[in-house]
């Protein structure tokens, strides 16, 4: 299952996609937003994707974990848009008849999206906003509207 | 012949459009492509470190021959999922 979405994600109903009778282990990852960056305070961030070439990696990915690993189900879901600081922005979720098999695709499987999927971030700072990884020297936005206060 | 560039992130922000129509010579490659890119926008310029291109929705070499009506994104660094 393959999932890319601006709604908020549910890891729940995620999870459930990889509930078979025969594993013996379910592992899901979770991945938040995170409030700071070399200690500067993020106010919110903003996820954009390639869309039908992210699922058509994604695809790739789990294909290749499936290969290494033998585990038979794996779930993603990745959400796009807006997301304030703490809101769950991946879910992957593997099931396996054994334990470490599961640990292992998952680490792998997280790595290879950072490395492969067509899905950037832009971290919102008060004075200026940043594409993350693209070495890109900070440049400043004009502010938004802004994030409601709180 | 024509083809359509898709531009994401720091380079859709950098030109103000997300699709670009550009005609290029028969027989093409991608670098020619980047090449014409950087010549008829260069506010889209420097291209940060490590962008690769994908011609059709995969990964292609500057020495990827195009075709009429291909789709070739330029890809800046990823980053989603988490850190």
């Amino acid at each position: 299952m393959i999932l890319i979405t601006f709604d908020p994600l549910d890891p729940e109903a995620v999870t459930r996609q990889v509930r078979d009778p025969r594993h013996g282990a379910v592992v899901t990852f979770l991945g938040t937003t995170r409030n700071e960056t070399d200690g500067r305070r993020v106010l919110y961030l903003e996820y954009e994707g390639y869309i039908p070439m992210a699922q058509r990696k994604l695809a790739q990915v789990i294909e290749e974990a499936r290969q290494r690993f033998g585990v038979s189900q794996v779930a993603v879901a990745h959400r796009l848009g807006r997301l304030n600081i703490g809101e769950i922005s991946l879910v992957v979720a593997v099931g396996s008849p054994h334990r470490r098999e599961a640990f292992s695709a998952i680490a792998y499987i997280v790595d290879r999206i950072k490395e492969d999927v067509p899905i950037w971030k832009k971290e919102v700072f008060a004075d200026r906003a940043v594409w993350v990884g693209s070495g890109e020297a900070l440049h400043v936005v004009t502010p938004a509207s802004g994030p409601s206060s709180d | 012949m024509r083809i359509t560039v898709r531009l994401f992130a720091l380079y859709r922000e950098r030109l103000g459009a997300d699709t670009l129509t550009l005609e290029v010579r028969e027989g093409a490659q991608v670098a020619d492509a980047l090449a014409l890119l950087s010549q008829r926008f260069p506010r889209m310029l420097p291209l940060v470190d490590n962008t690769r291109v994908a011609v059709n929705l995969e990964f292609a070499e500057p020495t990827h021959p195009l075709r009429e009506g291909d789709e070739v994104a330029l890809i800046p660094p990823v980053s989603g999922g988490a850190l």
